[in-house]
């Protein structure tokens, strides 16, 4: 393994208020040296950075498939993959399988069902699913409905001091929703439940996990009254963490118009006052991560009429440029971005990274932070672009990622601009 | 009112998907050409042969009876070739996507598509996908712009103008694309309207079609110059929206005693088809003098031979008035 010197990066240290110009060296699999003018070893790569930021790999607190091209080009370096697979993480037979999805270019950490089947009903094996590599218990794409089984859950876990990552929508509200309620699901005519359907789902795992003594983390906020609930926990000392995904906080319900089945989302896209709760939690810290909730739909799944399309968006290839965006407008520092984006997730969850320091290890993000590109739905990397970003144009391309002290490939490069003004994919000017 | 702006194309529209968006003189042109058709229904004999040739597809994705007529009728009536399809009950949907029965449609080379879904946005989704002219005759919810453009028609004949009417759309709101489609156009045409329904049936915002909100049936329709009852469907009044049938006539079923707070000269509407006894009383639904709700489908024909010769004209080379 070669070692690899960074030369004039910017650095971004999630704990550090500032990112800094400075030389960073990495040795065998971690980070062996940070400083102005280092001396490059014998054999070293040496990457002129340029002033380009260099930051820990992005670890993705949510991703429903694991789609390693589309993480490799979105500089995720770990992912928790939500245990909604087919059939769903309940055996640790299909932990340990997952466990092995992406490796090595991508850790993938699946996250055990809370439920067998994800049914609801019955504990799944959470110890032995432990043992087997999850790294946390999930209720998955829906909340559990019975209250006496949450807490089962939440206590069980709690015991073995696992995380429960749990899905806020109360079921009975959400039940045939397909929109939040308010102007937009009236105007379309679509199914809509009331924003408060997360606040009760909160409301209530928050009150459980406390008679439980158990880690909670809300799996996406996407409400006020959410952000506010989190906020208020926190305040009062329980241990409690969230996350959302850039969706929520860059688009509310009017992405709907057109029936547009990309921003099919779950929970659905909220209203501008709930937008801006988001982007504010996200900024305080309320919100502790930024995630993907990559969920890649087929055509078949998402060319249909609103309702029937499946929910969820393809968002690995995009977290990263729409983490800047967000920074761009002031949401969030540099340091805050990538605190939410990896050091958050790899507290929460007991990871390695996540940080930018020497004997750290050298999962990094080289990113050209001025590269303009327009993201295009049918040309993402991974196995689809449902994004209901179609068409932005964005700032932000991954040069160079590194996992394990080893350089990847497979990271498109920045496209540029052709003749015509339009934006290509650089692909061909890249070997 | 409204007029045609010099210069401009009178309908510049490849579909017809909802009122959502139109100007108040593309609605103006609409009614004013349905209006000359209905008297060539009255007349004994009733063909013309504008559409000669051309293919019209009734594609229904959900059950219908008396829109499927009145679009065959219209078609016939212009001299084209209609053909019904109850995609609801045919082998056609089984397995195959939305989209492909789309492109199968689109296969046989229809010059005009009618198609009515249960899902809203289904309609604007197939238009994308095929090659001619959509009308849509009901989506989901959503819209259902002949039905808006009849009442306005059956309105207009009646009370010569829309503007300044005071218009109370009343019952299950929720469901309906019926109500949604006349909150567009009416509120374009300048009429007051206000949205009657219990709380349960009630969208929210509904504040934001520029029309305001009464859960009161007589506050609802007190000096309205038109009454517009909506169908509630028997499966949302058994205990699920409103309490049962007997609770829901008694509070917001239109009956001549309640009537009495409307303008003297009411016209009481229904698209129909009708619930007596859930929302509407028979002796209304009735009288002559008020109700306008057989003239509803007789218009229904008119407007949708005006649509249907307006949207096929690009292809027939007309090349405007």
């Amino acid at each position: 393994m070669r070692p690899i010197l960074f030369r004039d990066a910017l650095l971004v240290d999630p704990v550090a208020a500032e990112p800094e110009r400075a030389d960073l060296l990495v040795a065998g699999r971690s980070i062996a040296a940070i400083g102005a003018g280092l001396g490059a070893p014998d054999g070293a790569e040496i990457v002129a950075a340029g002033g380009c930021l260099l930051a820990p790999g992005i670890v993705d607190a949510c991703v429903f498939r694991a789609d390693i091209e589309a993480a490799v080009a979105g500089g995720v370096t770990a992912a928790l993959l939500m245990p909604d697979q087919n059939p769903p993480l309940d055996d640790p037979a299909l932990v340990e399988r997952a466990l092995r999805l992406g490796k090595p270019r991508v850790w993938v950490h699946p996250l055990a069902a809370a439920t067998r089947g994800l049914e609801g009903r019955a504990l799944a094996e959470l110890a032995l699913l432990r043992e087997a590599g999850a790294v946390g218990v999930a209720t998955g794409r829906r909340a559990v409905a019975d209250s006496a089984v949450m807490l089962r859950v939440l206590t069980y876990a709690a015991g073995l001091g696992m995380v429960v990552v749990a899905h806020a929508e109360d079921g009975a509200l959400a039940a045939g929703a397909v929109a939040t309620e308010g102007e937009m699901a009236t105007r379309l005519g679509l199914p809509a439940a009331p924003a408060a359907a997360e606040a009760l789902a909160i409301a209530r795992d928050l009150r459980l996990a406390r008679e439980a003594g158990a880690a909670l983390h809300i799996a996406c906020v996407s409400t006020a009254e959410g952000v506010a609930l989190v906020r208020a926990a926190k305040a009062a000392g329980q241990d409690v963490t969230a996350a959302t995904a850039p969706e929520y906080a860059l688009l509310n319900d009017h992405a709907l118009m057109g029936f547009r089945s990309f921003a099919r989302l779950s929970p659905p896209l909220r209203q501008e006052e709930d937008r801006l709760a988001v982007r504010a939690g996200l900024g305080d810290g309320t919100i502790d991560m930024l995630v993907s909730r990559h969920d890649p739909r087929t055509s078949e799944e998402k060319r249909l009429p609103f309702a029937d399309a499946a929910p969820g968006a393809a968002g690995l290839a995009t977290l990263l440029p729409l983490g800047l965006l967000l920074v761009a407008d002031g949401a969030l520092s540099l340091s805050q971005l990538f605190d939410r984006l990896a050091r958050a997730p790899a507290r929460r969850f007991g990871l390695a990274g996540g940080r930018l320091c020497v004997g750290a290890p050298a999962d990094l993000v080289l990113v050209d932070p001025k590269a303009a590109w327009r993201i295009e739905a049918d040309r993402l990397p991974g196995l689809s672009g449902n994004t209901p970003f179609d068409g932005l144009p964005v700032e932000g391309r991954l040069r160079m990622l590194v996992k394990g002290g080893e350089p990847l490939c497979g990271a498109p490069a920045t496209p540029r601009r052709d003749e015509a003004g339009r934006f290509g994919d650089g692909r061909a000017e890249r070997s | 009112m409204a007029s045609l702006p010099p210069g401009a194309p009178p309908f510049a529209h490849r579909h017809l998907l909802g009122i959502a968006g139109m100007q108040p003189w593309e609605i103006s042109y609409l009614l004013d050409a349905a209006d000359g058709w209905v008297d060539h229904g009255r007349a004994a004999r009733k063909r013309d042969e504008r559409l000669l040739g051309l293919t019209q597809i009734n594609a229904f994705f959900e059950a219908s009876t008396r829109t499927l007529l009145s679009f065959e009728i219209a078609g016939k009536r212009l001299g084209a070739d209609v053909v019904n399809l109850m995609a609801g009950q045919s082998s056609l949907t089984k397995g195959e996507t939305l989209l492909d029965t789309a492109l199968t449609l689109n296969a046989m080379r229809p010059d005009v598509l009618v198609i009515r879904h249960g899902a809203s946005g289904a309609v604007a989704l197939l238009a994308e996908k095929v090659g001619c002219p959509v009308l849509n005759a009901g989506d989901g919810r959503h819209e259902h712009p002949t039905q808006a453009l009849l009442d306005a028609l059956t309105i207009r004949r009646r009370k010569g103008a829309i503007a300044g009417l005071r218009v109370a759309i009343c019952g299950d709101i929720l469901h309906s694309r019926v109500a949604r489609s006349n909150f567009y156009l009416l509120t374009a045409l300048g009429a007051e309207v206000r949205a009657v329904a219990p709380a349960t049936l009630m969208p929210a915002d509904v504040e934001a079609f520029g029309v305001s909100a009464f859960t009161d049936m007589e506050a609802g329709i007190a000096g309205a110059d038109v009454v517009m009852m909506l169908r509630l469907q028997r499966e949302r009044m058994e205990g699920a929206l409103v309490p049962s049938t007997r609770e829901y006539f008694r509070t917001f079923g239109l009956t001549t005693a309640r009537l009495r707070v409307a303008a003297p000269d009411v016209l009481v509407m229904h698209p129909g088809p009708m619930n007596r006894g859930v929302e509407i009383d028979s002796q209304v639904a009735d009288d002559i003098q008020r109700s306008a709700i057989t003239e509803q489908v007789e218009m229904g024909v008119a407007v949708r031979m005006a649509c249907l010769d307006i949207l096929t004209r690009p292809l027939r080379g007309w090349s405007g008035p």
